[in-house]
């Protein structure tokens, strides 16, 4: 893909105490530093999202120390204790320094 | 259906390749999931115990295997290949906000082999659980 | 379905086409969000079937699930992609697809289960990608997008989406019959070092494992598709030339006659299958 683009799915909705899933997923092509450019026969180098963080209000919810052998495009599925209302924020680091980040706020019935 | 010479000669083949796998696997040589595991837990060998880690029992394609690993009172789970080229798959880290102690994705591996899920319990203790995936080679796949 | 592998012309295929365990296409029912679509059905008249199966059904389970759920299906993030791009005005003229087309889930629904179809202009069949990129030059007065680049995968996905659930018909009468034979001469012809035909594998073994692969009857009514192989989405020329590959032939070039006969032929093979874009395979 030429284009790296996040995305979450978070129900907009819960009431406080429940346990919600969380699925998550980043089109990237993590490029794992394995593979050999076919004309030049030169290593690509590596160049993946190496961690996922996903913070309620900016308490750490769940995070992904992630390596190369995680697969293209990287998915994400964990759950959450709702304390109450308030933002998701997610956030996806490239091996470059670019962070890609997204947020979802939750709603408490 | 009729059992032809041709389906004597796969099971034979078979056969030979099943008595040959033992002997290859101990002549390979480990890509450093032991140091791994020790690297994580500080040196303790952890017991295997209350990790559940799910995977296919067959991975239709090397690039893409769904897993899913859970452990109650984990602070953490760390997951390991014994057969890739580097031992690291992720490491999957938990909170008080976490709910179940619980995370899925989608990882490469590079034949059949091992996958080991170590967790760290909350209590500062180690706990592991080990399965094989076989990875299949595809006939075609263009 | 139980075939006998003797019947095979091909030594090659012989070799590496394992006799025993005939796995046949597994019963589950495609509901994809909750809508069901139709991967079994009667074959169309004249087939060399008597049921066609989408290739979903030949997938295993975790493979399949991966398109029964549009969050899950990485095929979904390039959908989005096209549908910035459906939106982005360009080229000389400054607009966008959506500036002419308007809302695209009317004006593209029904148009991928339909392709190739015939173009007056051209005195040809086009496929999906060619009329894509006649709009963008003539119209929208921008460059063309290479057949398997990622702005082209995401709108033929896009696009495709638009038909998902709705049946295969394609014209295979009046100008399009001579394309169709062509088609059809193209996918019993055997070809390459392995001297093999698109039907070796598709018609004669379909259901037979290849090696640890389980053969389809080689539908392509889910593409673009995602495969778990390319780890990202890939057209239906891009399989063909994979084949190809993989009879050590020289394939085609994608978006050449060949391959658009050949696919006109190969959608007329799967009529009443649903269209799938974009589908999930191994």
């Amino acid at each position: 893909m030429a284009k790296v683009k996040p995305r979450v799915k978070v129900p907009k909705s819960a009431s406080a105490g429940d346990v919600i899933t969380i699925k998550t997923l980043i089109s990237h092509p993590m490029e794992s530093g394995q593979r050999k450019d076919k004309k030049t026969g030169e290593l690509i180098p590596r160049k993946i999202i190496n961690k996922f963080v996903a913070a309620f209000e900016g308490t750490p919810v769940f995070t992904a120390n992630i390596e190369p052998a995680v697969s293209a495009n990287p998915y994400f599925e964990f759950s959450m204790k709702v304390p109450g209302p308030g933002t998701i924020r997610f956030e996806w680091t490239d091996d470059d320094g670019t962070v890609y980040d997204l947020e979802k706020s939750i709603a408490v019935a | 259906m009729q059992l032809t010479r041709r389906d004597l000669g796969a099971i034979a083949a078979g056969a030979a390749v099943m008595a040959a796998l033992p002997r290859l696997a101990l002549a390979s040589e480990s890509n450093g999931f032991e140091q791994a595991i020790m690297d994580f837990t500080g040196g303790v060998e952890p017991a295997e115990g209350d990790v559940t880690l799910g995977t296919p029992e067959i991975a239709e394609n090397g690039n893409t295997v769904p897993i899913e690993v859970s452990a109650p009172g984990a602070a953490a789970i760390m997951v390991l290949s014994t057969g890739n080229p580097n031992p690291g798959i992720v490491t999957f880290e938990f909170s008080e906000l976490s709910g179940e102690r619980t995370g899925s994705t989608r990882i490469r591996l590079a034949k059949t082999q091992d996958l080991i899920a170590v967790a760290k319990m909350e209590d500062g203790s180690f706990t592991m659980a080990k399965r094989q995936v076989k990875v299949t080679i595809g006939g075609c796949g263009g | 379905m139980k075939k006998s592998i003797g019947l095979i012309g091909s030594a090659a295929i012989a070799a590496i086409v394992a006799a025993s365990a005939v796995a046949d296409p597994d019963d589950n029912n495609l509901v994809i969000e909750g809508q069901s679509l139709v991967s079994e059905t009667t074959a169309p008249e004249g087939s060399a079937f008597e049921i066609i199966y989408s290739g979903w059904r030949f997938r295993s389970p975790e493979t399949q699930v991966l398109e029964t759920d549009d969050f899950e299906n990485p095929g979904m993030v390039a959908v989005e992609y096209g549908y910035e791009l459906w939106e982005t005005a360009a080229g000389s003229s400054g607009k966008s697809c959506a500036d002419c087309h308007g809302a695209i889930e009317e004006s593209m629904s029904g148009l991928r289960a339909g392709l190739p179809k015939w173009d007056e202009a051209a005195g040809k069949p086009l496929s999906l990608e060619h009329l894509i990129n006649r709009s963008i030059k003539e119209h929208q007065g921008a460059d063309a997008w290479k057949w398997e680049s990622a702005e082209m995968l995401a709108m033929t996905a896009l696009i495709g989406l638009q038909s998902r659930g709705m049946p295969l018909d394609v014209q295979t009468d009046g100008p399009m019959a001579d394309w169709y034979e062509r088609g059809k001469e193209l996918y019993y012809a055997r070809v390459g070092q392995l001297d093999m035909a698109c039907a070796n594998c598709h018609e004669d073994n379909w259901g037979n494992m290849i090696r640890a692969d389980h053969l389809s009857q080689g539908q392509i009514n889910g593409f673009p598709t995602y495969r778990l192989k390319w780890q990202g989405l890939g057209s239906i020329h891009r399989r063909f030339k994979g084949c190809m590959k993989q009879i050590r032939a020289t394939p085609y070039k994608p978006g050449g006659d060949e391959f658009t006969a050949l696919e006109l032929y190969v959608a007329s093979r799967g009529e009443g299958l649903s269209v799938e874009t974009p589908a999930v395979r191994q």
